[in-house]
């Protein structure tokens, strides 16, 4: 136990889904009567794992379920998993924000959590005062605060704005700040959930930067959640699993990679209800291992709930970084003179010819225009590009993915003639 | 950086007495800036600042005086009827302001809570020390109106239960706090009870002392009048105008009944807020 920093012994979680609060004055009596004759609860006992696209038979659902793993100080751990595969809910456990339903952690040494950048700033107060505020809520001792703040305006960059209020930053701004107070935080765990979504390329690079000089420098133990699969490769040297809520697997984070995304290939949702009024269904992007300059096919149905005049559906290319990399513009194929609605359904194929995609992970969205509004919506699905196939075995290797630039061209040599 | 080597563990199920006061107090830093935030940005958002303050008890206190006092003509003990009412106003106020607003707690702060942990008790009495300063202010307003009416000559005394004034803020926010957490425990499952809760605070007022005099309630309903004197606000209102206004009905008697309701509802509040704040996130 001496070098353990973090163990989570059959760690579950139940979330109750639906409406809360109807009638429930009924069942938690009937709940206090089963725990006063010591009996299981018996609302737990029908409860069923968590997988989003089943339809259930109760609605109890695990959300973690006998959950046990141990992390060792000065480990860098990323957890990986899918939405809802309980990533989140681990975090909110061990940051003590909710209780778990049954089994326990224990570990050494304090702990600093970071759900979300800059909770409880106040946007009428100073730079200053919410520093002091915010690392007061992260748990630290005015003196401890006072004693960093030149570190924290420093790694934020805001010195020149430190008593201006907060709501006249810029988002930029306001999101360094934040994240600076968390990170000079004195703790022994560092827990950081998917904060560096936002905030510019450089900035993700000084907060990992930052949070590699934690784990690695300092011997600090740091959980990191992210889907941003080259992030957690460089900052975490192990990896969790998570599937609906149990433990898949605990690997070098390579490993734990490969294995991961070989599993993305095979889940397939090929239904989703966008929002209240659209639906994706029959979705599919073949084939399921993609190079980059190869040919795809991406095809989906579009169904709509209201009849509605169409103006535009388009997909949308984002990268790990939630850069938008591509659209494609379908307003000749599909638009102005398109209906949706009950019983008009809209089949949408396209073959991307040579996708000139760089290896790594992208997200698909979709941007559906109608006469009545206009939205994205992102994450649909993520897919792999992997590397171009050689086409001549006289070259041994290929060059690094950062000298290569942003994409991959199609282009045929004239001259000379090899 | 010493580490720390603190064992620590977290588990689904922990003692209902188990209320982490020694780590609250670990917490006491964020108490003042959570107080200190919530002045300071009161203060910035409005042009007349604190003057607000002085602008609801002023109203109400005329308002008062017309139609409880003229109008209705209910006896305020021989009192000059704005001082009366001003008195019993400024002690009900804070205990309400108290109430209302410990009592959506975990609402307000559902963002902070369920991003962060902290002893969820600092939240509740940071805000019964905000209301200090409003109470500050009320009161600066009662002692300039006190001055006036001294000056012209009108008949009230101060008496010994003034010393017993600081007891008396301290039971009002202590018995605001307590009740205002078993409150804002059981909203953020039955969410109704929050519509009770401003409602209640106001019909609670006139089973209080705050626009008669307690003499004149059993008075005019001797058999009712029970329900004035079980309420603990009673006597604290009555001992509070007893002290700045000499008139007012006092024992020892009615004072620890309300002490002992006012620990009672405490310790049952901090119990229970402690339950529920461990998996409220879920639930609200």
């Amino acid at each position: 136990m001496s070098n353990i920093a973090i163990k989570v012994e059959n760690l579950s979680k139940a979330y109750q889904l639906g409406q809360i609060g109807t009638g429930t004055i009924s069942r938690d009596l009937e709940r206090w009567y089963a725990q006063l004759r010591g009996k299981e609860d018996p609302f737990l006992r029908i409860g069923e794992t968590n997988n989003r696209t089943t339809k259930g038979t109760s609605d109890i659902v695990w959300s973690l379920k006998d959950l046990s793993f141990e992390i060792e100080q000065g480990e860098a751990v990323g957890i990986i998993g899918n939405n809802g595969a309980g990533k989140s809910t681990l975090l909110k456990i061990l940051s003590k924000v909710t209780a778990p339903t049954s089994g326990k952690i224990s570990g050494k040494g304090r702990i600093a959590s970071l759900l979300e950048v800059g909770t409880g700033f106040h946007p009428e107060l100073s730079g200053r005062e919410n520093i002091f505020l915010n690392g007061a809520i992260l748990g630290m001792r005015k003196k401890e605060i006072s004693r960093k703040l030149d570190e924290i305006v420093d790694f934020a960059g805001i010195e020149r704005y430190l008593d201006t209020p907060v709501k006249r930053y810029s988002s930029g701004m306001y999101v360094r700040l934040a994240f600076a107070v968390a990170a000079n935080l004195e703790s022994e765990i560092l827990i950081v959930d998917e904060v560096l979504a936002v905030g510019d390329a450089e900035f993700q690079k000084k907060c990992l930067g930052k949070m590699g000089e934690v784990s690695k420098g300092q011997g600090r133990t740091v959980l990191f959640v992210s889907h941003n699969m080259t992030s957690i490769q460089k900052l975490c040297n192990t990896s969790i699993i998570l599937q609906h809520g149990t433990l898949l697997a605990k690997e070098k984070t390579n490993d734990a990679i490969n294995l991961y995304q070989g599993l993305q290939n095979t889940i397939t949702q090929d239904t989703l209800q966008l929002d209240e009024n659209y639906l994706v269904s029959n979705f599919s992007f073949e084939p399921s291992h993609i190079n980059s300059l190869s040919d795809c096919i991406l095809s989906f149905k579009v169904s709509s709930r209201e009849h509605r005049k169409i103006e535009s559906i388009s997909p949308l290319f984002y990268d790990s970084f939630n850069q938008r990399v591509a659209v494609l513009d379908l307003r000749n194929q599909i638009g102005i003179h398109t209906m949706a609605g009950p019983g008009k359904d809209i089949d949408v194929a396209i073959k991307i010819k040579n996708i000139p995609f760089l290896e790594g992970e992208y997200v698909l969205g979709l941007y559906i225009n109608d006469d009545i509004s206009g939205k994205d919506f992102f994450n649909l699905f993520r897919f792999n590009i992997w590397p171009v196939k050689k086409l001549s075995n006289e070259i041994p290797y290929e060059y690094d993915l950062v000298y290569r630039g942003y994409m991959n061209l199609d282009f045929e040599v004239l001259t000379p003639k090899p | 950086m010493q580490p720390n080597e603190q064992h620590w563990s977290i588990e689904a199920n922990s003692s209902i007495f188990d209320i982490k006061l020694k780590e609250a107090w670990s917490y006491r830093d964020l108490l003042f800036l959570l107080v200190r935030r919530d002045f300071v940005s009161f203060y910035k958002q409005t042009i007349l600042g604190p003057l607000w303050f002085f602008i609801q008890p002023l109203f109400t206190t005329i308002i008062f005086t017309f139609i409880f006092g003229n109008l209705a003509e209910i006896s305020t003990d021989g009192l000059p009827k704005p001082l009366f009412y001003m008195a019993g106003i400024t002690a009900w106020n804070y205990f309400a302001d108290c109430i209302t607003k410990t009592s959506t707690v975990f609402k307000d702060n559902a963002n902070i809570f369920g991003k962060v942990y902290f002893p969820r008790l600092i939240m509740p009495l940071s805000i019964v020390i905000s209301s200090l300063v409003r109470f500050a202010v009320q009161m600066l307003l009662f002692l300039i109106l006190m001055i006036y009416y001294y000056a012209t000559g009108a008949s009230f005394s101060i008496t010994w239960a003034i010393l017993l004034f600081p007891v008396v803020v301290i039971l009002m926010a202590l018995l605001g706090l307590g009740t205002g957490m078993i409150i804002s425990a059981m909203t953020t499952k039955y969410r109704d009870l929050a519509f009770l809760v401003t409602f209640g605070v106001q019909l609670l007022m006139y089973a209080t002392t705050v626009i008669y005099p307690l003499s004149t309630a059993i008075e005019k309903y001797p058999s009712y009048s029970w329900l004035i004197e079980y309420n603990p606000m009673t006597p604290i209102i009555e001992i509070f105008r007893l002290g700045f206004l000499g008139e007012g009905s006092f024992s020892w008697h009615s004072f620890a009944y309300a002490t002992s309701v006012t620990l009672v509802l405490l310790v049952f509040g901090i119990i229970i807020f402690n339950k529920v704040e461990k998996t409220f996130v879920d639930t609200v």
